[in-house]
């Protein structure tokens, strides 16, 4: 399979799960994701692996924790109201060092809200989400292609640290047909010595849990989670950068959005005007250092978001001193136009550093 | 003469006393389960999934590998325990708030998929770890520390009988009843929890065992008194033995 194929998001990244080695899935039906299963369903007997529609999403996180206990590569999927329901089987295994990847292809909320596409769980997606003190890794695809590759590299990123994977698309990235390069060599499973298949004959037993209730014992599980998160970011943060000498303004962008701010950027290029581009691939750990840098070259950095300034925090505690920044925000569906894009970014090239402060 | 040892531990129950109070049952159920491991010979294969409550230690006592789930869906671990390790032998174990509350969700789709797994179900009628709060299972007239004038059924709903609930569906190979407050019933529930696994080793599907236990510390009782309650106000409501028995795999 190694020409290009036409393929729709979703069943992109459900073949990225199956190059990946995945064989189990577990979820329960919800807009805007449900090609993921209905995919899988048929997908995954092909490869004679399990698929299993639970009765609820919190019965599909605990599914997806006992699969990665056995050691298999395993899956869930849902949409926001969905993933709000697996924040706690999320939390336990981040806190039981449990590998595996959930999908969220977003919807609108709060609330029931809508199923057009949003960016609106970027919080919940980068701050942890469950209760306690951690972290998942979280991708954000920009393409068909990315819906691919990064959902084998979640996996990867996920088995490396022992700790969650979460891919934050939307419908667009879900629904939207481009041409793929399937991998042609299947990845390997790496072995598993922690995970539990029953203890052999004078090997001792072994213990996947996330309750420490002796002195010192949580603090010190949390610090070591806490240094895997700092490793994460020294090693695997992600970020795509198209900068420009001279820039005078930085657009940053992440998923969905970034396509209109790339076409943005080359119409602003082509008026002549002096602009750079910067999206975070990996939205845990956040490219920060790379913001840093690139936001010191241009002075002026525009965010631009699917909902009212999430990854705009993470933004302006990255900007180096002295930068002005803006937000181009649209909660509830629309989706940024080039034209609004260039617009804005104009306007921050024809203001004044104290102008351009102000309007933030 | 030689002497013959005709009891011991069972070699998979830990040689260390247990944390449970004076006169609760979990001591028997976990010795229980040690038989059972060591009769079919699967410690090697065993994989245990305690819910949370007093069971959440299953790892200090039974020497097989041990998976901790968050509270109420110890089945939905198990099941993807199960389906990635079809050959293995793997048991959740839950209390009544655990099964009865927050998992019954969890509990009832797992039991009608029939997954191939054990549930152990130790029902003492109240939240015995976080205090003697009241339960799914909480008789009706009972004190607890959240019924304090007695579980009134106008406010708080009637006992839930869960294996009689739980007979009904199609996916359940076994479900049966026991109890451990006398020698006769310990006999009893020793063959059901036998024969739950047994029947999972022979792929028959879903197989439970509800465990009527004592808890004296939050029933305000002796542990004698606690016994003679078992007789007289719990074994009434909750009538003893087997409610659903397959002969055969999946028959549909």
């Amino acid at each position: 399979m190694s020409e290009r194929q036409m393929m729709k998001g979703s069943v992109a990244l459900a073949e990225g799960a199956v190059a990946a080695g995945c064989r189990y899935y577990f979820g329960y039906p919800i807009t805007p994701q449900n090609d993921i299963p209905e995919y899988l369903s048929v997908r995954l007997a092909e490869v004679d692996g399990v698929f299993i529609q639970a009765e609820s999403e919190i019965a599909s996180i605990n599914m997806l924790l006992g699969a990665a206990a056995a050691g298999a590569r395993a899956m869930t999927s849902s949409s926001g109201p969905g993933i709000s329901l697996m924040q706690e089987g999320l939390s336990y295994m981040a806190g039981s060092e449990l590998p595996g990847l959930a999908v969220n292809i977003t919807r609108i909320g709060p609330g029931l809200g809508g199923i057009a596409p949003s960016q609106g769980d970027y919080f919940q997606a980068t701050r942890g989400g469950g209760h306690g003190d951690y972290h998942v890794i979280v991708l954000a695809p920009n393409s068909v292609q990315e819906m691919y590759d990064l959902t084998i590299k979640a996996f990867e990123l996920a088995d490396k640290y022992r700790n969650p994977a979460l891919i934050l698309a939307d419908a667009i990235l879900g629904q939207m047909k481009e041409p793929v390069l399937l991998h042609d060599a299947p990845q390997r499973v790496p072995g598993k010595e922690w995970a539990l298949k029953g203890a052999p004959v004078g090997l001792p037993t072994k213990r996947i849990k996330s309750l420490y209730l002796k002195d010192d014992e949580m603090e010190k599980h949390n610090w070591h989670l806490f240094r895997k998160y700092s490793q994460m970011r020294e090693e695997d943060t992600m970020v795509e950068a198209d900068l420009d000498e001279g820039m005078e303004v930085l657009l940053v962008s992440f998923g969905s959005c970034s396509r209109m701010v790339q076409s943005a950027v080359r119409m602003a290029r082509d008026r002549g005007l002096k602009v750079g581009y910067i999206r975070p691939i990996s939205l845990f750990p956040f490219p920060g250092d790379a913001l840093r840098e690139a936001s010191e070259k241009a002075g002026k950095v525009l965010t631009v978001e699917m909902n009212t300034g999430q990854m705009w925090d993470d933004v302006r505690l990255n900007l180096a001193p002295g930068c002005s920044a803006r937000l181009l925000a649209r909660p509830g569906g629309g989706i940024p136009t080039p034209g609004q894009i260039l617009e804005e970014a104009e306007k921050m090239i024809k203001a004044g550093d104290e102008v351009a402060k102000s309007i933030c | 003469m030689k002497l013959q040892k005709v009891f011991a531990r069972p070699a998979s129950l830990a040689e260390i006393s247990f944390h449970f109070c004076p006169g609760c049952h979990h001591g028997i159920v976990h010795r229980l389960l040690g038989e059972a491991i060591d009769t079919y010979g699967i410690r090697e294969k065993t994989i245990g999934v305690p819910g949370v409550g007093c069971c959440v230690f299953l790892y200090d006592y039974l020497d097989i590998d041990v998976c901790e789930a968050p509270h109420g869906r110890a089945p939905a671990v198990a099941t993807g325990f199960k389906r990635v390790l079809p050959r293995n032998v793997v048991f959740t174990y839950q209390g009544d708030g655990d099964l009865g509350a927050i998992g019954m969700s969890e509990v009832v789709h797992t039991a009608n998929r029939g997954e191939n797994i054990t549930v152990i179900f130790v029902n003492n009628g109240v939240y015995g770890m976080t205090g003697g709060q009241m339960a799914p299972t909480t008789l009706l007239g009972q004190q607890t520390t959240t019924s304090a004038f007695g579980r009134d059924f106008h406010r708080d709903g009637y006992p839930i009988r869960m294996t009689e609930m739980l007979a009904t569906l199609e996916g359940v190979a076994f479900a049966a009843r026991v109890t451990l407050h006398n020698a006769a019933g310990v006999k009893k529930a020793r063959k059901a929890v036998m024969k739950a696994f047994e029947m999972q080793l022979n792929n028959m599907g879903f197989t439970f065992v509800e465990f009527i236990s004592a808890c004296p510390t939050n029933w305000r009782l002796s542990p004698e008194e606690a016994t003679a309650r078992i007789d007289d106000e719990v074994l009434p409501y909750y009538p003893l033995g087997i409610y659903k028995e397959r002969k055969s795999p999946d028959y549909l």
